[in-house]
């Protein structure tokens, strides 16, 4: 079973996209903030992990800038799942490590079909 | 609506558009063609197909026919078919097409574009080895609905999420709000034309390649054969024909024949060549049948 980790300040977000991703098969592990992420993803990386951007602590960007340099820090895939959707922010996420980038709203059909495509599924 | 107003519409819509639809689809129908009462001012189903008998040809007509078709789809749809695209077909293409340096492709069932587009974006992905070729892209459809929305080329956020790879939509896209429109240069590639399939498609020329899927599974297998064997027509002996997951030529027609290993593509059956022989054995093919003769 794959692990994904689920990062984001709402606890609404994080239950729906639990749902969706164990749908899909992958145990999930749930983060509130980017620095809460990294500390888990120090103890053991997960292969994915779905990242919102906007976040107190610690937000989206600092911390897959942080994980891409931690070491096995580049094995997971990195779908950004966020409602800032300029393209000016998907090319920055892009620039900073991501895998994928999901545009909130979301649906199941969206998130799978970007776990696809990075090749989770 | 009454037994025979259902019967009516079902025959009409078989001899129209090929859609066949089973007994227990009265329910389809009326949520479907009960905006298309209201919209032309008839309070019923049988209002509706009592105007439709008067006026078999009219905007009545084209409207009911549109609003029973599917018309679902999406970028990258399947993924499969555009690997074959870029890794059998168009190889095989670049060397057995040497001479005229040029490729036509065919979107039979174009919908909103997403399939036309797609491949436009595998052969922009090939820039470099179509140098100095001349590709030329066709997009059919019956609904002129949705080929209009196709020439836009403008999608929603969650179109553009469902099978697009983020680099494809930074590439090709430009952002108008919260709606994302396909470059003019992908536009241009892509001819688009209103085209019934049951009736004849000689007028578009010859076909190296061509798309038709998602369609002949709403139809029976008489309109599948025959348009199947039409198409065969419109091919040179080493002609691709891809169909969609749920569709195949097997136990209808010998005019193609299954790729092996390449899951839902199909070769004019006349060409004893795999796709992936060498370019001279499809012209040794070629010469063989035309001396044969
Ligand atoms: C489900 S879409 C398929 C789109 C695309 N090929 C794909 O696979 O994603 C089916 C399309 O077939 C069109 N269609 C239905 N009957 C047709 C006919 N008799 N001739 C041409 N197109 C037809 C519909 O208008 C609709 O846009």
């Amino acid at each position: 079973m794959k692990h994904c980790l689920v990062v984001d300040d709402s606890s609404v977000i994080r239950k729906v996209a639990r749902r969706i991703l164990e749908d899909l098969s992958f145990q999930i592990t749930e983060a509130e903030d980017g620095q809460a992420a990294l500390e888990i993803c120090r103890k053991q990386m997960p292969e994915a992990i779905l990242l919102d951007w906007n976040m107190p602590i610690m937000d989206g960007i600092e911390f897959i800038s942080q994980l891409r340099k931690e070491p096995q820090g580049k094995t997971p895939k990195v779908v950004f799942c966020t409602t800032e959707n300029h393209v000016a922010h998907i090319a920055k996420a892009l620039r900073a490590g991501a895998d994928e980038y999901i545009m909130k709203p979301f649906d199941r059909e969206i998130v799978e079909a970007k776990f696809a495509e990075v090749g989770l599924i | 609506m009454t037994p025979t107003e259902y019967d009516y519409l079902r025959v009409f819509l078989k001899q129209r558009s090929g859609l066949v639809l089973s007994n227990e689809k009265q329910y389809l129908i009326e949520s479907r063609l009960m905006p298309v009462a209201r919209k032309f001012g008839l309070a019923s189903i049988s209002n509706l197909v009592d105007k439709l008998k008067l006026e078999q040809n009219g905007s009545l007509a084209d409207a009911i026919i549109e609003a029973m078709t599917t018309n679902e789809s999406f970028f990258f749809r399947d993924k499969v078919p555009f690997d074959h695209f870029t890794q059998t077909m168009l190889p095989h293409m670049l060397t057995a097409r040497q001479r005229d340096r040029r490729i036509r492709i065919w979107s039979a069932a174009a919908s909103t574009g997403q399939e036309p587009y797609t491949l436009a974006m595998c052969l922009k992905d090939m820039d470099a080895k179509l140098g100095g070729w001349r590709v030329e892209m066709i997009g059919t459809d019956l609904s002129t609905e949705v080929l209009e929305k196709a020439k836009a080329g403008i999608y929603s956020q969650f179109e553009v999420q469902r099978g697009l790879p983020i680099n494809y939509l930074l590439k090709h896209f430009t952002q108008m709000g919260d709606m994302w429109q396909i470059s003019p240069e992908l536009r241009s590639m892509i001819q688009y034309r209103k085209l019934n399939l049951l009736e004849s498609f000689s007028s578009l020329g010859q076909f190296d390649i061509v798309f038709c899927r998602n369609v002949l599974i709403y139809f029976d297998n008489e309109a599948k054969i025959d348009i199947l064997n039409r198409i065969r027509k419109t091919m040179p002996e080493d002609g691709f024909l891809v169909l969609g997951a749920a569709e195949t030529v097997v136990g209808l027609t010998d005019a193609f024949k299954p790729v092996a290993d390449k899951r839902g593509l199909y070769q004019a059956a006349s060409a004893s060549t795999s796709a992936a022989a060498p370019a001279t054995a499809a012209f040794g093919t070629r010469f063989q049948f035309a001396s044969g003769r």
